[in-house]
């Protein structure tokens, strides 16, 4: 199995493709990073309306490296599943376009192990990808803009998070999104199953994921409750429940705390079963798959 | 003799309403040759903040005074929000100034006789339009001050005195101030919906904030430099 998951790595990493995502990730941090250096101001003025007019708020102090690493996973962690999809989703249907899932699958291994290890070979990629931008946004950030407390803005409250509160958060919140991530490239790998192209798994993946985050995105009260709890895209965003933190009888923020824990790890746990759903889904397509390509 | 007694009511009227204002004045001025014993002041403590919109840790403060008017909180391990108007927990600062000094009649709150003195101030647009001030006589302590301003509604300071009370500076200060309401777009937060109704977070009402200082030490008239206030 070991054998068969560097093979498989072996095969990611070879290919220039796979760099388009790292190079993709850098080029939008590093921009993000410079708008907020030149620019940061204007967009903290925008979050701190709401208290402005009541507070003297100390923007140099707020923009520091764990707000700007927040603001860049915000954004990205809408984005980089589409360049997960581009690999789970080549992961069999690109055999197939090449023409040597048929030679594979007459190596003396397993289907199951076959198919276990693609997508063991797209987790680690997935997990690599997330290593990559924890550096950029969270390190890079760091050395750019120093560090300070964390000023989390929510829709109606704003949470402070005591600088020497904020680093196991992060980690917390990166191993998380390592899940909800792996969770996109089981279904990018499950759809590869049925296909000849890694283009039409990629595509579909991309479609799947944005409609679904749209939806997950809107108040309508009747679907809030009936469909919301189980698109498991309503669960990707669980990283954020690291960063809340509970109050005291006082309205003080308790350090080191989690607002609702076991929310995340419900959250946690509709993603597990959505991966191994799809995972299986895909190993159980694929055994009885008549394979022509 | 109707004359005659017409005069005399007059004249007590008189006699009451200056003598009252006099000793309003003079009890002010006690107040203020206590506070003038101060030219700066530097002092810790523990800060809490309170509002239905924030959730903020208790912090260690650093709490710079100089005279006339300069004050600053400042948070050395972190950050601090402080509220507009938090200039008031100095006492200095509201005293400051030209005004009218009204006698207010006086109260009994827990044993104590407190007077209530209001400032009215004479300048033609001052971003205060009343201070109202709880005083203890026999100490010549302020232990209440409520302050309306043009701008930014109105303030209340509770003070309560302990080992520094010979300098008139609290070993505790509570100070409480109108908020404005605080929502942001969804689209803009991206919140984590963990499913949960949202309750109020904090015991003060929704347009009122707290900030309440516990004052463990202060080091006084040691000088300070102006660039700490910047």
């Amino acid at each position: 199995m070991w054998k068969l998951l560097k093979i498989e790595l072996f095969k990611i990493f070879k290919r220039p493709r796979t760099y388009i995502s790292f190079g993709a990730i850098a080029a939008m941090i590093l921009i993000i990073q410079l708008g907020l250096k030149f620019d940061g101001k204007s967009y903290l003025q925008l979050l701190m309306s709401g208290i402005s007019d009541s507070f003297y708020v100390p923007y140099d102090m707020i923009l520091n490296g764990y707000l700007v690493a927040f603001v860049i996973l915000n954004t990205l962690l809408i984005q980089v599943p589409l360049l997960i999809a581009l690999v789970a989703g080549d992961a069999v249907a690109g055999e197939a376009n090449m023409g040597t899932l048929r030679l594979l699958v007459t190596k003396p291994v397993s289907r199951t192990e076959l198919m276990l290890a693609k997508f063991f070979a797209s987790v680690v990629y997935t997990v690599l990808l997330l290593i990559w931008m924890a550096l950029l946004a969270l390190c890079l950030s760091m050395l750019f803009f120093g560090t300070n407390d964390m000023l989390v803005v929510r829709n109606d409250v704003m949470e402070q998070i005591s600088r020497n509160d904020v680093l196991w958060r992060y980690i917390a919140a990166f191993g998380y999104a390592s899940v909800a991530l792996s969770t996109v490239a089981a279904l990018a790998f499950f759809l590869s199953v049925f296909a000849e192209n890694s283009i039409g798994p990629i595509v579909s993946t991309i479609s799947i994921v944005v409609v679904l985050t749209i939806l997950s995105e809107m108040k309508i009260p009747l679907y809030d409750d009936t469909v919301k709890p189980y698109l498991f895209t309503s669960h990707m965003l669980a990283w954020k429940g690291f960063f809340y933190s509970k109050a005291n009888g006082n309205g003080q923020a308790i350090a080191g705390s989690v607002e609702n824990m076991p929310a995340i790890l419900r959250s946690l746990g509709v993603l597990l079963a959505y991966m191994i759903a799809f995972v299986t889904s895909a190993i159980i397509v694929f055994r009885r798959k008549d394979i022509l390509s | 003799m109707k004359k005659k007694k017409w005069f005399i009511i007059l004249l007590y009227f008189f006699l009451c309403v200056t003598g009252f204002g006099q000793d309003a004045a003079s009890l002010l001025q006690k107040v203020k040759e206590k506070l003038g014993k101060i030219n700066d002041y530097r002092a810790t403590g523990i800060m809490k903040t309170e509002a239905s919109f924030l959730k903020v840790p208790e912090a260690n403060v650093t709490i710079y005074y100089k005279r006339p008017d300069k004050l600053k909180i400042k948070n050395e391990k972190g950050i601090s929000l402080v509220p507009k108007g938090a200039l008031s927990i100095s006492l200095s600062n509201l005293l400051k100034g030209n005004y009218t000094v009204i006698d207010a009649g006086a109260r009994a709150v827990q044993n104590d006789k407190l007077k209530i003195i209001k400032l009215l101030p004479l300048d033609e647009n001052p971003d205060i339009v009343l201070s109202t001030l709880y005083i203890d006589a026999n100490k010549a302590l302020v232990t209440k001050a409520i302050t309306t301003t043009k701008d930014n509604g109105t303030y209340e300071v509770d003070l309560s005195y302990g080992k520094y009370i010979a300098y008139a500076l609290p070993d505790k200060a509570v100070f409480t101030f109108n908020t404005k309401d605080y929502k942001l777009p969804e689209g803009v937060t991206f919140d984590y919906d963990d499913g949960t109704k949202k309750k109020t977070k904090s015991a003060v009402s929704a347009n009122k904030g707290k900030v309440e200082i516990d004052y463990s030490s202060y080091s006084i008239n040691q000088g300070l430099p102006d660039g700490v206030f910047k």
